[in-house]
Order: C-alpha cells, then sequence, then structure tokens
C-alpha cells in the first residue's frame, strides 16, 4: 500500500547569518490513510517545519516528500500549489478564517479554489456546515462564533477541497480542553471514518489517547515513532471524556 | 469567487474614505487641468473654427491668428478672381484699447468682418443680430467680459482707441485665450478702432465652391496672389494652438499639474491599497496554503483596485461636474467633453491597478509557511 505522505532523508537548514540552524536532520516518516499521527516534541525540535514540508509550503534542502505517491520535493513554486489545493488540507492553531466572510463563504473560497461555484458551491458548504455540526452557523461571521465553532468551520474549510491528507497546527491549542476533546475527536473521525490522513502538530499529550501513532521530535530527528514508547509522563493526562462532536 | 475583495474594502471604512478620497482628489485635478488644457486650446482658435470659412490668406510668415500683418486689399480681388473660389471677405483681429466708463482701459481684440456674410462673424448670439452691427460704431462682446469692460446692457457707449464703440449685442461663450476680449464689428469700424490703413487687411477669409478641390484652389491662391501664406482653417487652426499651448509654455504647464494630479493619486492608493494588503497578508498567506495561485491572489487585489477605482471616479465626476459647470460663468472654462471623461475614466482604472502593483510585488515574495506562526 502507498503512503499518502512519505518522506525519507529529510533534511532542513534555515540561513542565518553565515552559520546555518538545521531544523531537521534527516527524517523518515510514513503516514498512511486511515491514520491519525501527532508530530510531538519541545519548541524548536522542528515540528512545524516536518509539517510545512509535508504540506508542500516549504522546500526540504534534501532528501525527498511523496504526496500520495507522487515526489514532490522537486516541484517548482508554480506547481507547489495544484499539489496543495488537491491533496491537502489545512488546520492552523489561529484558525485562519477570513474575517470579512461568513463561515459559509469561507468554506465557498476553498470550493471556489477547486472550481466549484454557484448553486452547487453553496449546496456543499451548507452539507460540510452540517457535518460540523454548524448548520445554523453559515451566514454567520466568524467574529460571532466561539473558538470551537470557528476552528469546526476550519474543519470544514480543510475538507471543502476533499483532501486525502488533513495537516493541522496545534489545532486545540486556542480551544479550552472540552472544545478541544471535541475538535480531535472530529479529526480521528476524519482519520477512522472518511480514511483520511492526519497529521497534528501538538504539545497536548491528552491526544494521545486519540492517535494511532505519535511521532517525538527532537533536534530535527525522530526519536520516539510510537504511542506505546511514549513516556509515562505524557501519557499522564489524558484528556477527559464527555460528549464530544463527531462527523456525520 | 466570494466577495473576499468588496468585503475586505468595506471591512475598514476610514481607510476606504481615505483612499476615495485620494482618488476623487485626483480625478477633480485631472479634470481641471485637463479641461483646461481642452478650454483653453479650444479658446486660442474659437475664431478660426468657428469663421465658417475654407481658407485663410495671409501675408507671409504668420505663426499664429493673433499676429496677422496688414497687407493690401487689392490681393482679395485677385483672390476672388481664382477659379474655384465661391466668396471672399476681408477680415481684421487686432488688439487695440478699450476704455470704460470709469476711466480704466483694458486691453480688447476687435474682429471687422463684413455683416452681409456669414464669415467669421459672431456666434453663439444670445442678445441682438449680426444685421445689428450695420447701425453706426456697432459692436458685440460677450456676456462673461461684461463686468470686465464695464458692459451691463446694450446701447451702452465706450471708447475703443479714441473711437466711439456702441453695444447692441451679446454672445455667449465665446472667450479670447489671451484675455483681452473679442470684439465683433464691421470691417470699416474695425479698421478705425485698430488704425488699419484704408486700403489694407489682415486676412482675406475664402468660402471655396461646393465641389471644389480645397487642395488645388489653395495651390491656385498662392499661384496667383504674390506675397502671402494660404493655409487651410484646420492648419491655421492647428498652428495658433500650437504657438500658445506649446511654444508659450502655457499647455505644458497645465498639462504638468494634469500629471502632478495623476501621480498625488497614485500615491495616495498605493500607499491605502499597500496598507490594506498588509493587513490582510496573513489571510493571503492562508490563500496560498490552500492552493491558491498567486494569480487568484492577485485577483482579489487587482479587485480592491478596480472597486476602488469604480467609485473614486464616480464621485470625482459628480464633484468635476459642479467645478465644470462653475467655470462657464468665468474666464476660464473648463471643458469636459465625454471622450475626455472616458479617457479619465481608464485613466485613473490604470492609476489604481498600477498602484496594486506595489502591493502585488509584496504578495508575491509572501511565504506561505507564515501562516504556522502563531
Amino acid at each position: 500500500m502507498k503512503s499518502a505522505i512519505a518522506v525519507r532523508g529529510l533534511t532542513k537548514t534555515y540561513a542565518e547569518g553565515s552559520a546555518g540552524v538545521k531544523a531537521l536532520r534527516g527524517v523518515d516518516l510514513d503516514v498512511e490513510a486511515g491514520e491519525l499521527v501527532l508530530l510531538m516534541g519541545p519548541s524548536g525540535s522542528g515540528k512545524t517545519t516536518l509539517l510545512s514540508i509535508m504540506g508542500c509550503i516549504l522546500t526540504a534542502s534534501s532528501g525527498s516528500v511523496h504526496i500520495a505517491g507522487r515526489e514532490v520535493s522537486m516541484l517548482s513554486e508554480k506547481e507547489l500549489p495544484r499539489v496543495r489545493l488537491e491533496h491537502i488540507g489545512f488546520v492552523f492553531q489561529g484558525f485562519n478564517l477570513f474575517p470579512t466572510l461568513t463561515a459559509a463563504e469561507n468554506i465557498e473560497l476553498m470550493l471556489d479554489l477547486k472550481r466549484v461555484r454557484g448553486p452547487a458551491a453553496k449546496k456543499r458548504s451548507r452539507e460540510l456546515l452540517s457535518q460540523v455540526g454548524l448548520a445554523d452557523k453559515y451566514d454567520t461571521f466568524p467574529s460571532d462564533l466561539s473558538g470551537g465553532q470557528k476552528q469546526r468551520v476550519a474543519i470544514a474549510r480543510a475538507l471543502a477541497g476533499d483532501p486525502g491528507i488533513i495537516l493541522a497546527d496545534e489545532p486545540t491549542a486556542a480551544l479550552d480542553s472540552q472544545t478541544g476533546r471535541a475538535v480531535i475527536e472530529m479529526m480521528r473521525g476524519l482519520a477512522h471514518q472518511r480514511d483520511r490522513a492526519v497529521v497534528i502538530v501538538t504539545h497536548d499529550s491528552r491526544m494521545l489517547d486519540f492517535a494511532d501513532r505519535a511521532v517525538r521530535l527532537e533536534d530535527g530527528l525522530v526519536v520516539l515513532s510510537d504511542v506505546a514508547e511514549m513516556p509515562s509522563i505524557l501519557l499522564s493526562t489524558p484528556m477527559p471524556l464527555g460528549s464530544g462532536l463527531s462527523l456525520a | 469567487m466570494p466577495p473576499l475583495a468588496r468585503r475586505n474594502l468595506m471591512h475598514d471604512r476610514v481607510r476606504l474614505a481615505v483612499t476615495l478620497t485620494g482618488i476623487v482628489f485626483a480625478v477633480v485635478l485631472i479634470v481641471v487641468e485637463l479641461g483646461l488644457f481642452v478650454g483653453f486650446t479650444e479658446t486660442t482658435s474659437n475664431v478660426i473654427d468657428n469663421s465658417g470659412v475654407d481658407l485663410w490668406v495671409t501675408s507671409k510668415h504668420v505663426p499664429y491668428i493673433e499676429l496677422g500683418v496688414p497687407f493690401s486689399e487689392r490681393k482679395l480681388y485677385q483672390v476672388k478672381a481664382v477659379p474655384g473660389v465661391q466668396d471672399a471677405e476681408k477680415f481684421i483681429l487686432r488688439w487695440t484699447q478699450w476704455k470704460r466708463e470709469d476711466g480704466r482701459t483694458e486691453s480688447v481684440q476687435v474682429l471687422g468682418f463684413n455683416p452681409d456674410k456669414p464669415l467669421g462673424g459672431p456666434w453663439n448670439l444670445v442678445e441682438g443680430r449680426v444685421a445689428d452691427l450695420k447701425t453706426p460704431n456697432a459692436i458685440i462682446i460677450d456676456e462673461v467680459y461684461k463686468k470686465k469692460l464695464g458692459v451691463e446692457h446694450t446701447g451702452q457707449v465706450f471708447e475703443i482707441n479714441g473711437q466711439r464703440a456702441r453695444i447692441v449685442g451679446f454672445t455667449r461663450g465665446i472667450r479670447a485665450f489671451t484675455t483681452s476680449p473679442h470684439v465683433f464689428t464691421t470691417f470699416k469700424n474695425a479698421q478705425d478702432y485698430t488704425r488699419v490703413p484704408a486700403d489694407q487687411t489682415i486676412y482675406v477669409l475664402v468660402k471655396v465652391a461646393p465641389g471644389a478641390d480645397l487642395a488645388q484652389v489653395r495651390q491656385n491662391i498662392v499661384t496667383r496672389v504674390k506675397d502671402v501664406d494660404v493655409f487651410t482653417s484646420a492648419e491655421f487652426s492647428r498652428m495658433t494652438r500650437y504657438y500658445w499651448m506649446f511654444t508659450t509654455g502655457a499647455g505644458v504647464a497645465v498639462l504638468l499639474a494634469a500629471i502632478l494630479g495623476l501621480i498625488v493619486g497614485f500615491v495616495v492608493v498605493a500607499q491605502t491599497i499597500y496598507a490594506t494588503t498588509m493587513d490582510h497578508l496573513r489571510e493571503y498567506g492562508t490563500l496560498k496554503a490552500m492552493g491558491a495561485p498567486n494569480s487568484y491572489v492577485y485577483r482579489v487585489i487587482m479587485e480592491q483596485a478596480s472597486i476602488s477605482a469604480v467609485i473614486g471616479y464616480a464621485l470625482g465626476m459628480f464633484v468635476s461636474f459642479f467645478v465644470v459647470r462653475a467655470s462657464q460663468h468665468g474666464g476660464a472654462a473648463i471643458l469636459l467633453p465625454w471622450p475626455m471623461a472616458v479617457g479619465i475614466f481608464f485613466l485613473t482604472l490604470l492609476m489604481c491597478i498600477g498602484a496594486a502593483f506595489v502591493s502585488i510585488n509584496k504578495v508575491t515574495r509572501l511565504d506561505p509557511a507564515m501562516v504556522f506562526k502563531a
């Protein structure tokens, strides 16, 4: 089976003065469809750099990146947006919704990029909002939504492109624990029920309960690659279970 | 596309107001300066353009209409004898002095023509008739210069170069570029007012017979009448316009002011659109991360610039309408012919889109990885 994401020998060096800063020092990682993988590690360990390279918005210094079986590390700046559009959906810590557009219009913007327009786009955005439990927020602007609702709109927007891969950067960091749990359950549903490859960068060890696998980075290297291998201290504070949201 | 450009634009009302103020300012300034340029240009040659003649016979080397030199009126009869000439009339245009009732003097341009023929006479008469000029010492002036010349109504008597002059009518909208008002009168009166000798004229105006070849008639006159130049009305109009607008530098100054308006508008619009772009930089980064190509982001910025241009142009034209209307009662007319209005629209659009390129340059270099920075 082809991995949704496969990276081999990935390095990334940022230029800083005369010396470079090595953010990644040779990372190998596979993420399969239907799998929820956490990227964990201390600040500066290279999590976000790895996520950015897997998301085709940052190029590696060396190594290879395969997205849905296609080598993308050699693609030009002009070709990468097409890969992002076809295969990848992003969920951001700060939601990154367009404040002047309604919830539906935020989703329709993504659909517009995919050339789905007019009544078809409106129908699809309504469906997606229903799937994340926000059918009644169709015409609501982000400023009138709670943090959790904003993140759910962001997830619906990421799904609008029908991507095989969802990459999320600290999606629960700006949310309270209850809402954060609902969001992570939703993302687990995307992996397990919708067969998406979901990769989440997080510092929140409570997410380990919901992950299929956790990858721990330190100083640009993968040091652990399984939940079972995580130190007990990281597993000691699971999120409380409750009536979380799941994808309809 | 969801209305991202329009919403972003309307979102910050203060910035929108600043942008529109800049565009309105630029549009009004361009209308005023270009309108003055067009007005001045038309004014410099209005006597030629409204003369109703085909050819102007002048003494040698006359560069523009105000600089005509007297020549023998025997040439009039030589011209009349040229094949293809339907009619020819003597004509005077010359500066002289007008004395107001309060004793002050003003410079005027006297235009002397044959009131029995419609060649070189006044147009747009609002009071009196051309035939009234056949009464003794009769003159017609434009109503816009009433105040300047101390005129209130017909029947008043003034002095032109020491000779009696009686107002018998008024025209409307016949301005003089030199600020010396036109005074229409008979050829004979004009000779007296301007001290042109009795057997001389300054121009011979020629009407070509229907069906005759203008170039051929002109060549015939050049061949048969010595020591004169012959210009078509279009040529003489162009020469006069060129002299006043470019040789004197008057037109260049007005054009420079129009360009200045364009630059000021460009800078204001560029600055505000750039500031708006910077405010929404994270959104553009998100768009790029979502897979939008640069061209998609450019379209959003271009659309903002275009919307600003259309609204700014409409408001600018609304203000300009009143400015243009008010100018009709002043000494310098601001003209706004529709081709100029259309041209200014595209100029405004170009200005705003050009200004948007500053922002586009910024977005082109935008790293979509910024979206992961909290």
